[in-house]
């Protein structure tokens, strides 16, 4: 089937995740919420499950919500905290995923303020940027734990501190970073954490929030009492208990998964950064394992996936949500990038079952492309005639 | 998204290149994604014997960009000058609707190249 390097938009469901949740839907098909036995069996599920998802972040499993995603939990945070306050100021950063800016904005169409920070050229926003826009009626900050397009893990332990000391809550989307490094909600100071179950070997159409205890979040979806009275709809145990599974393996393999990764994503770094007028996006050192976005000059990334793809492997440019459309990346000019590096750019994305076979196959087929591409550029054909590239 | 079609052109561009001492020449940009072309043409006769181009732009630009200068090739200039990018889309067997301004660049290129033409000569 190919060579697949996209993990950051989805992966596989691990086999012994989709074994656990098969049962759910067979012979413990039961309602969770149902007083019978067959609902005693699927509530149980559902309990594990919670404890599964709550070790993977160090939270108390009474902490985890269950959600239908990584989107409705970044949704139902925001507006949670939003709605529960009435009024008042949000401060974000300019690189969040869509989830966390199509909300504030939403929020700000129904009267609250928001502040979305810049990041730096790694595209990590500054801690004493949030300290300096904090106001006297900020009720919330939301800034990712990790980049879904750069990989760039942000300073998160350190906003949390800030937001503490301020008694202001801090939500922090971990969809793309959770079982991939270690996170405890405790010495990060996170109140509110989204997860995505299919980011780490889960099934789709699963997440979690994190609710600190105490935490006042408006009800977002209303029905019967479901998830505390907090989140109607009946439980999707097979979902829950893929995510409980995928939890527990992602604890357990995180250090070995991440060496394998990270060993391949500089083996396949190191030769891609050979090639003329590429660079690096993103942190070099603080960075998602499996991450790699790179921009080459003079090309397109659109026309290098679609070259990749006709040879079978699977790369992408910026996120999922918002390929097809030929704007550049957001997160890449705000980190500084000039038009034509931001639309240069790919993100390849790496898993635990990548070889080092694919990624040399990976790096010769790429390496191809590029230098075809740029053979017919008249971008890079000026700079090479001047003898200004790099 | 592409047809087979496109992606043939796209992975085998037709006419890529530059030419010395072009007969008429043209540099145009999409103002919708910022995509870059270079056209260059060699006419004999009142006819476009030989045309080249480079291409900065995705794989409907440079799919757009080969099969148009196919198109182009042993055409007589008002001929050439009548190609829009509604012929380019329908020989490449359609493009996606998002795509469909990638096209209209190769057009733009063709006109201004052979304008650059007529200026240069007289017609």
């Amino acid at each position: 089937m190919g060579i697949y390097l996209d993990h950051a938009a989805t992966t596989y469901t691990d086999k012994a995740v989709f074994e656990a949740m098969r049962p759910y839907f067979e012979e413990f098909f039961g309602n969770p919420s149902s007083q019978h036995g067959f609902g005693r069996a699927a509530e149980k599920a559902v309990m594990k499950a919670r404890g599964q998802v709550a070790a993977l972040i160090g939270a108390d499993s009474s902490d985890i919500y269950f959600t239908a995603g990584g989107t409705e939990s970044d949704n139902w945070a925001i507006k949670g905290v939003a709605e529960a306050a009435g009024s008042g100021h949000i401060i974000t950063s300019a690189v969040e995923h869509h989830a966390v800016l199509e909300t504030c904005k939403y929020l700000e169409s129904r009267g609250f303020d928001v502040t979305y920070l810049p990041v730096d050229g790694k595209g990590r926003v500054n801690p004493d940027d949030v300290r300096k826009a904090i106001r006297g009626d900020t009720i919330l900050i939301s800034i990712m734990t990790a980049n879904n397009e750069t990989g760039t893990i942000m300073p998160v332990r350190e906003i949390g501190k800030i937001a503490r000391e301020h008694d202001i809550l801090f939500h922090t989307d971990a969809v793309q970073a959770a079982g991939h490094i270690p996170l405890r909600v405790d010495e990060l100071d996170v109140d509110l954490m989204s997860l995505s179950a299919h980011k780490f070997y889960g099934p789709k159409g699963v997440g979690a929030l994190y609710v600190r205890g105490g935490i006042t979040l408006s009800k977002f979806i209303h029905g019967g009492g479901h998830e505390k009275d907090k989140r109607a709809g009946t439980l999707n145990t097979p979902g829950i208990v893929g995510m409980g599974a995928a939890a527990e393996i992602a604890l357990r393999d995180m250090d070995k998964n991440a060496a394998h990764e990270q060993a391949l994503v500089k083996r396949l770094s190191d030769a891609l950064l050979q090639l003329p007028e590429s660079r690096l996006n993103g942190d070099p050192d603080n960075r998602l394992p499996g991450h790699l976005n790179i921009s080459f000059g003079g090309i397109e990334g659109e026309a290098l996936l679609t070259y990749l793809d006709m040879e079978g492997i699977a790369i992408s440019t910026g996120s999922a949500c918002s390929s097809g459309s030929s704007k550049p990346s957001y997160v890449l000019l705000a980190m500084g990038l000039s038009i034509e590096e931001a639309r240069g750019a790919v993100r390849i994305t790496l898993g635990r079952e990548n070889t080092e076979e694919q990624i040399d196959e990976v790096i010769e087929k790429t390496t191809a492309s590029v230098k075809r591409l740029q053979e017919f550029s008249p971008l890079f054909a000026q700079r090479r005639d001047k003898g200004s590239y790099v | 998204m592409y047809n087979e079609k496109v992606l043939e052109h796209f992975k085998n561009p037709h006419n890529v290149g530059t030419i010395e001492d072009p007969d008429g020449f043209a540099e145009v940009g999409s103002s919708e994604c910022g995509d870059t072309m270079k056209m260059y043409l060699r006419v004999k006769n009142g006819r476009i014997e030989d045309v080249r181009y480079q291409t900065y732009g995705c794989c409907a630009a440079i799919a757009s960009s080969s099969i148009a200068t196919d198109m182009v090739k042993g055409k007589t200039i008002d001929e050439a000058d009548a190609i829009t990018k509604a012929d380019i889309v329908e020989a490449l067997g359609g493009l996606p609707e998002k795509k469909i301004h990638c096209s209209l660049m190769v057009e733009d290129a063709i006109h201004a190249a052979i304008a650059d033409y007529r200026s240069k000569h007289n017609k």
